[in-house]
């Protein structure tokens, strides 16, 4: 597990289930480790979490496997090939077989709900109009939304937002759905909401999931394989039910969300009492 | 010590961003070839920068004639030259106040939608979606606002000038008397081809300028409600200095 | 797209109007650029041979007791006479001036644009297409004035003025080339 790059050895590699294979990536934003060797596996047809605490590079993670952005060291393989290596165009064509969810649904403000969830269609299909419609208005009842088909992204409230852009991510018919932070601010209904159509994606489409969040219980409810990230690195895996059960110290003090444990409450700081006292200036 | 820390960081920061604008201009170019297959984007962007600012640009323009008109009186008189007052009027509108008037009002007006608009693109996610879509943004949203304004800035001028002629001759001849034959003769035999080919050139230069700042400040605007109004005060400052320097350039280039 | 009709047409609006607007600027503004005549206009052309136009352009007024009756629409030079040759359209309300009627280049104010004078003759035979006004007086030329003037000035007073004199001298040669 070098940080090799050669394109070969990542077509062989993989086995045969994993869609996206994140072998040892190293990564780092001006200087500043994100990631130090991360390995993580998600497998055909089941639902990965990967959750974390804040500022582990979660995003980040979706980011390089979308190829926005590229390893340092290691590699990231998507449906068996190294991402990286790939040229533009190939990155693109990779990008068409994945959806994604962002936190906020980044819907196109300019045009309404119908034409943001056809957006993807008529830039990679000459399909005809009848034929998108159709399909637009099956995708909008697949999240329930299909009488805010006229609708401006601004008339939304923050959960159809989410359940439009879900509409917009599954309308190509990707093998690969991934969700950034699909449960931030949302209310519980709508929550519950997101919660079922994630769900229903992956068992009635067999679309692969990945949900980035960190919001232990709900993801327990749905995740058929879990990471936990800190410190750049996995440090645990496994189902819900192992994460539960690990007796890691930093497992524990995630998932019941304790605010003392190896994650400190302070920001590292010099001496309390010498700084109020203030005589480590010189 | 640490003031010197700063102040090479400050001219290091300048350089790349300058860099940055360097490579986001040549990256923006490439995109302008591609989003040609895509001319209604580039029309609903014409309307944006150009129709959208018609009525400010009109207004100005008519009110700037008007008081070239008074003020162009009111010195040429002094020399028994009124008569020159089309010839003035023509000459300072064509060089100079028709191409930089227009390209101070369009960074204000249209500029400063377009950064903002970009910058919030990007402060939503907008931008990073259409990627993860395939949809390459440079040539979906930064090329069409681009051509957008590179096509709308000559139109704009053009109007700016014929709407402030109107304006000049409206004061000179309809409420100072000159005659209308002898305003319209003596402008035409003191303008040159010359003189009208670089004020286009000037609204073509100006329109690519101020065009690619807003764009480029939209685009590398940091992702939030204080980096996009930032990235539009930004737009609005560099463009007209800008605007003002090249300007300055180009007369002496065709002088 | 959203209110794409309305929009197509607005930026169709906008297109025309600043494209009419440029084209108006490269063709009727500049003397070089081809003038758009919307048929010929009526009327009837006549000529007339100056010794000297001074500043006269093509496009100025020509006026009768201060009445704007035509336009100058080129201006020759004849290899014969070295006389320059004016030709100049007369609009067709005005048929009625006289063949030996009186031609000269005048001033508006004192640097202003230069024009043609016509002062009307006695005879009751009328200018036609065609036709050449023979009696021309030349365009006044101010600096020739002013050298006169201060030579005068000069002989008269001595001091000053010739020093005035003297710039003046030197002036026309400079900026009498048309």
């Amino acid at each position: 597990m070098t940080g090799s790059e050669s394109p070969q050895r990542a077509s062989s590699a993989p086995a045969d289930d994993a869609v996206v294979d994140v072998r040892d990536v190293h990564y780092a934003i001006y200087g500043r480790p994100i990631f130090a060797g991360l390995n993580i596996r998600v497998r055909r047809g089941l639902i990965t979490a990967v959750m974390g605490p804040s500022g582990t590079g979660k995003t980040t993670l979706l980011r390089l496997i979308t190829g926005q952005l590229f390893a340092d060291r290691g590699q990231v393989s998507v449906f068996g090939r190294d991402i990286a290596s790939l040229p533009g165009s190939q990155i693109y064509a990779t990008r068409r077989r994945m959806g994604m969810l962002f936190q906020n649904g980044a819907l196109l403000t300019d045009i309404n709900v119908f034409e943001n969830v056809a957006f993807p269609v008529r830039e990679h299909t000459d399909l005809p109009e009848s034929l998108i419609r159709t399909l637009v208005l099956t995708k909008l009842e697949a999240v329930g939304l299909r009488g805010a088909a006229d609708l401006m992204p601004a008339e939304l409230s923050g959960g159809m937002a989410r359940r439009v852009a879900l509409a917009r991510a599954i309308v190509m018919d990707p093998e690969v759905l991934l969700y950034d932070e699909p449960f931030v601010g949302l209310d519980p209904i709508s929550l519950g909401v997101i919660l079922r159509l994630i769900k229903q994606m992956n068992q009635a489409l067999g679309i692969t999931s990945i949900v980035v969040s960190h919001d232990v219980q709900e993801l327990a409810t749905i995740a058929d394989q879990s990471y936990l990230l800190s410190g750049g690195c996995v440090v645990a895996s496994g189902t819900p039910q192992d994460l539960a059960r690990s007796d890691s110290e930093t497992v524990h003090q995630f998932m019941t969300g304790s605010a003392e444990g190896p994650v400190k409450f302070h920001y590292p700081a010099p001496d309390y009492a010498s700084q109020l006292l203030g005589v480590d200036e010189a | 010590m640490s003031t010197r820390v700063v102040r090479s960081g400050y001219l290091l920061e300048g350089v790349r961003r300058f860099g940055l604008t360097g490579i986001f201009f040549a990256r923006l170019l490439a995109a302008c070839v591609r989003s040609l297959a895509r001319p209604r984007l580039i029309v609903a962007q014409i309307f944006n920068a150009g129709a959208r600012s018609l009525i400010i640009i009109m207004l100005s323009g008519l009110f700037t004639g008007m008081v070239l008109g008074l003020l162009g009186q009111d010195v040429l008189q002094r020399f028994g030259a009124e008569t020159a007052l089309g010839e003035v009027a023509a000459l300072a509108l064509l060089k100079e106040l028709g191409p930089v008037l227009t390209a101070l009002l369009f960074a204000g007006r249209a500029g400063t939608a377009l950064t903002s608009e970009i910058g919030l693109m990007r402060a939503t996610d907008q931008l990073t979606a259409m990627e993860v879509m395939a949809v390459d943004p440079m040539s979906y949203v930064a090329a069409p606002r681009f051509l957008g304004g590179l096509i709308a800035m000559p139109l704009l001028v053009a109007i700016f000038n014929v709407i402030g002629l109107y304006g000049a001759q409206l004061i000179g001849v309809g409420l100072l008397g000159i005659d209308r034959g002898t305003f319209w003769s003596q402008m035409q035999s003191a303008v040159s081809m010359r003189d009208v080919t670089e004020g286009i050139v000037k609204s073509v230069v100006f329109g690519a300028v101020v065009s690619l700042i807003a764009v480029n400040e939209g685009y590398q605007a940091e992702p939030t409600a204080e980096g996009v109004g930032l990235a539009t005060t930004r737009t609005v400052v560099a463009s007209s200095v800008l605007t003002l320097l090249l300007d300055y350039v180009l007369t002496a280039v065709f002088l | 797209m959203r209110a794409t009709r309305s929009l197509e047409i607005g930026t169709g609006l906008f297109v025309i109007l600043g494209l009419a607007a440029l084209i108006f600027l490269t063709t009727q503004l500049p003397s070089s650029g081809l003038k758009l005549s919307f048929g010929k206009v009526p009327g009837y052309d006549v000529t007339a041979e100056f010794d000297n136009i001074g500043d006269l352009k093509v496009g100025a007024p020509v006026r009768m007791a201060g009445v704007r009756i035509g336009d100058v629409t080129a201006i020759g030079f004849d290899n014969q006479s070295y006389r320059a040759d004016v030709h100049m359209h007369i609009y067709p309300q005005f048929s009625q001036i006289p063949v030996d009627s009186y031609a000269s280049i005048d001033t508006e104010g004192l640097l202003g644009g230069q024009y043609i004078s016509i002062s009307p003759g006695g005879l009751s035979t009328y200018l036609k297409n065609g036709s050449q006004i023979l009696q021309t007086q030349s365009a006044v030329v101010l600096e020739n004035l002013i050298n006169k003037f201060f030579a005068n000035f000069s002989s008269s007073s001595s001091g000053g003025g010739a020093g005035g004199g003297g710039n003046g001298a030197k002036t026309p040669n400079q900026s009498k080339n048309p």
